[in-house]
């Protein structure tokens, strides 16, 4: 009846798995009475549940990815806790089956679940918006692309509290991860977890880079495009080639686990090299997807604060494409030791080389930028500089490791593990930092306050380089990543100081908690009356903070890629008389979350082997999108008369002034 | 006086396109992403082409192409799915025309083209099976009967949305949107068409004989 699933499958005897997962499911439990005491849900349902207002939909997106940081960061301090007691003659506190749940679950959910949904969160906040268009393509699917990357999210911790999780590593190579060596369902909560989400984010790359390329405001040709918008664009162009790829490569897996075919088996002529080729040939360009966007959060905020044009617009644009094309040709980088002749690694070790050379165009870009500005050093350019500082220095490492003889001495150590956490860290997630205290503003009207910014910033700042620059020196010495135990004594005082580092991050993590609190309490001091609280230069400015559900009563017309910036030197915005429109938008709707609902069930039914439930979730989903298929009336109009009205009652700018 | 009004600055340009027009209207939009849903479908397909490519020689001494392959029957296949990717195309054309006689005919000849082709295929896979060649025999069949078989699931599926357009239609007439919708459907039938040539030369014709 419940396939593989008995009450033995709940970590009873694991004190510190049911702590935690009881920990979730207590949290999970008072979060859902607290709402439903205060008499939340109709104003839930109706607002954000049910929303298909793109804004919306990338707070959602963003918020799951700051619950889910917490998570990750969870994990990844549990780690760090292990490897600096559990030295020598010491046991450490985790068991080496709990231990390797613990880094698989660490690197999947911060990459899946942590900077992808935080990066997708941002793009859909902000590239309507800096377009100057209302919506994205399509609305409806931007929400059932939202929940999927929730439903997965949701299996992902599941695992926690029924079953155990994979032990596999993030990319679950096999034949581990085949049914001979791994046969509980860990392998299979990553498998479904992340088709899920991956289907979630392939839909949403589909609409970003519709709405970029066909939905813009007259006159924004693309090199008027901002830099966001560019940034935006190449990575969801990325999603589409990347993602199918492992979604092709994950079935291949889930049938070598489901229906004893062999992909990737050891028996009957799999090859377990192919598995790690597909994965990689996606898994590279999943990283210029993370990066290329905070790319643009960098460009935006640089020039803001600045107060200057980003310098070489056109070489940024052409700097973002030759990454964006770069990045699918140096795979291989990521296992030379495969066996590959030397020709084939000279290659992908010099095409790797050459990435460095547009992303260096870039820091030199945002340094001339910076260059003779008149710069405000707010928290989201205190992240940009520790950024460019981090980054080059992950990019340089990332250089040495991209030289197949270096690799061949530092594949699989702590070296490595430095150095992806040092363009990770310092690159993607403070570029998200600087986006989130840029645009909280613009989405919430109010800013966020600035002395707990800054001390989040200086803690993550040095707490990145206590935790990662001795794994540096450890994995020169020879020290292996994914270590439960540690043999070598003399280890121990840098991994000392690694844990030090680790608690400093958390103490910047503490840091974002308290601003996000205080900045709560005291909002109505920090209000943005003005829609451009930093004197900004894109389109986004120009409207309230909190935009209205149509962002922008009329639309804008662009003639330079400044376009904001301009429109406020030429005093164009104080000579204008409004005229009202009637606006079409689209209509709230549950598909999204009866999508989750399906999502979740038929995932769930599938990893624990309840065959009914998934023919009946399969069937469920068959149903509803036919249903909807059929449905019509999926826009209502806001009449010219109520649009008026609402624009009398905000505050914008012309009236602030 | 509200900062929105800004595009009273100058009149707006009506003209749609890819430059300073504006956003694009609907019809160009929802054709637009299709077209791009299409080329990820593609990708997908590639990878499952890489690796046929990769395994097809691993049959671990078990059955190989060879042995199990019929060219007649992929022929036959292959027609059947030009065939109706011709009378899919002459529905497309009805429709512009409003001719909803011509449409139903035309479409009703695709779904049955589409169907033959499907049950062939099946028939195939269980003939395949019955000889002690399953997916789970070796390598190479696992890899030929995921890529075909993830061609057949798609044009299955593209049957079942065949059948609910033509059900749109009776109930509907050709109403914007549901024109919009065939449009998209007879794009996914051709690109089916065009993975299927990829098959029949990969499998049928370099790995036949």
């Amino acid at each position: 009846m419940l396939g593989r699933l008995t009450w033995a499958s709940i970590p009873f005897d694991e004190p510190i798995a049911l702590v935690a997962g009881g920990g979730a499911v207590l949290g999970g439990l008072a979060v859902l009475a607290l709402i439903t005491m205060m008499g939340w849900w109709p104003y839930l349902w109706r607002e954000w549940l049910t929303s298909v207002d793109h804004k919306r939909i990338g707070v959602m997106y963003s918020f799951l990815a700051l619950i889910m940081l917490l998570r990750g960061f969870a994990d990844g301090i549990m780690m760090r806790s292990q490897q600096a007691i559990a030295v020598g003659g010491a046991e450490g506190y985790l068991p080496p089956d709990h231990y390797d749940q613990i880094f698989s679950a660490h690197g999947t959910i911060m990459i899946f679940f942590v900077a992808m949904p935080f990066v997708v969160g941002l793009m859909n906040f902000v590239v309507p918006l800096q377009l100057g268009v209302r919506d994205v393509a399509f609305p409806v699917l931007n929400s059932v692309s939202f929940w999927l990357t929730a439903s997965g999210a949701l299996l992902v911790n599941a695992s926690l509290v029924i079953g155990n999780f994979s032990r596999t590593g993030w990319l679950a190579y096999p034949p581990l991860s085949e049914l001979a060596f791994s046969p509980d369902v860990g392998v299979d909560y990553w498998l479904w977890s992340l088709q899920i989400s991956g289907i979630g984010t392939l839909l949403a790359g589909i609409n970003m880079v519709t709405t970029i390329l066909k939905l813009r405001a007259p006159g924004m040709v693309y090199f008027r495009m901002p830099v966001f918008c560019w940034t935006a664009l190449a990575s969801n162009m990325l999603i589409i080639a990347a993602f199918p790829i492992l979604t092709a490569t994950m079935a291949m897996l889930a049938l070598d686990r489901y229906l004893g075919m062999h992909f990737f088996t050891n028996e009957g002529g799999g090859n377990q090299m192919m598995y790690v080729n597909l994965i990689w040939a996606w898994g590279h360009p999943e990283v210029y997807i993370l990066v290329l966007p905070v790319f643009g959060v960098f460009s935006e905020v640089i020039a803001t604060f600045s107060g200057k044009a980003l310098f070489g617009y056109r070489s940024m644009v052409l700097a973002t494409l030759a990454i964006c094309v770069l990045s699918f040709m140096v795979w291989l980088h990521h296992f030379f030791t495969m066996g590959a002749s030397a020709d084939v690694n000279a290659f992908f070790g010099v095409m790797s080389m050459v990435i460095a050379v547009p992303t260096g165009v870039k820091v030199f870009n945002w340094l001339f930028t910076l260059f003779h500005g008149r710069v405000r050093f707010t928290p989201p350019v205190l992240w940009s500089i520790g950024f460019m500082v981090t980054f080059v220095v992950g990019g340089m490492t990332g250089v040495l490791l991209a030289v197949p003889p270096v690799d061949f001495v530092l594949h699989n150590s702590v070296f490595l593990i430095a150095h992806f956490h040092n363009v990770i860290i310092g690159g993607v997630l403070f570029g998200l930092f600087a986006g989130y205290t840029y645009w909280f503003p613009k989405a919430f009207g109010f800013t966020l306050h600035e002395g707990w910014g800054k001390a989040s910033f200086w803690c993550w700042f040095v707490g990145f380089y206590l935790a990662f620059m001795p794994l540096y020196v450890l994995g020169l010495e020879g020290m292996t990543r994914r270590l439960q135990h540690i043999n070598n004594a003399e280890w121990q005082p840098l991994l000392f100081v690694a844990e030090a580092g680790a608690v400093t991050i958390m103490a910047g993590i503490a840091c974002q908690i308290m601003q996000l609190y205080v900045s709560i309490r005291t909002r109505e001091q920090r209000r943005d009356l003005t829609g451009d609280p930093w004197n900004g230069r894109t389109l986004e400015w120009a409207t309230a903070s909190p935009p209205p559900v149509y962002n922008f009563a009329m639309m804008p017309e662009v003639d330079d890629v400044d376009a904001f910036w301009e429109m406020k030197k030429r005093r164009e915005l104080d000579e204008l008389t409004p005229t009202y429109e009637d606006i079409e938008m689209p209509r709230n709707t549950p598909i999204g979350i009866f999508t989750a609902a399906v999502a979740v069930t038929t995932g769930f039914a599938l990893i624990w082997h309840i065959w009914w439930m998934v023919i009946l979730g399969l069937i469920a989903a068959a149903v509803a999108t036919m249903a909807f298929g059929w449905s019509e009336d999926r826009e209502f109009e806001i009449p010219a008369a109520e649009v008026a009205r609402l624009e009398s009652n905000r505050v914008g700018l012309g009236q602030a002034a | 006086m509200s900062i929105t009004s800004i595009a009273d600055i100058a009149p707006h340009h009506v003209a749609p396109g890819r430059g300073g027009g504006g956003p694009a209207p609907t019809r160009i939009v929802v054709a637009y992403g299709f077209w791009i849903f299409l080329l990820s479908d593609i990708i997908l397909f590639s990878g499952l082409f890489a690796a046929y490519a990769v395994l097809s020689s691993n049959s671990a001494g078990g059955p190989t192409g060879q042995e199990l392959f019929s060219f007649k029957t992929a022929f036959i296949e292959t027609m059947l799915l030009l065939v109706s990717s011709y009378t899919c195309g002459l529905g497309a054309l009805s429709m512009e025309r409003d001719r909803a006689d011509f449409f139903h005919l035309f479409f009703a000849l695709t779904f049955v083209l589409g169907a033959a082709f499907v049950a062939i295929e099946i028939s195939e896979f269980v003939g395949m099976i019955g000889e002690g060649a399953p997916p789970s025999r070796s390598a190479f069949l696992s890899s030929f009967f995921t890529l075909v078989g993830t061609h057949g699931t798609h044009v299955t599926f593209g049957l079942i949305w065949l059948g609910y357009m033509m059900a749109q239609v009776v109930a509907k007439g050709f109403r914007g949107h549901v024109k919009q919708r065939i449009l998209c459907f007879s794009l996914f039938w051709h690109a089916l068409d065009i993975v299927w040539v990829g098959v029949f030369t990969l499998v049928y014709l370099m790995g036949g004989r």
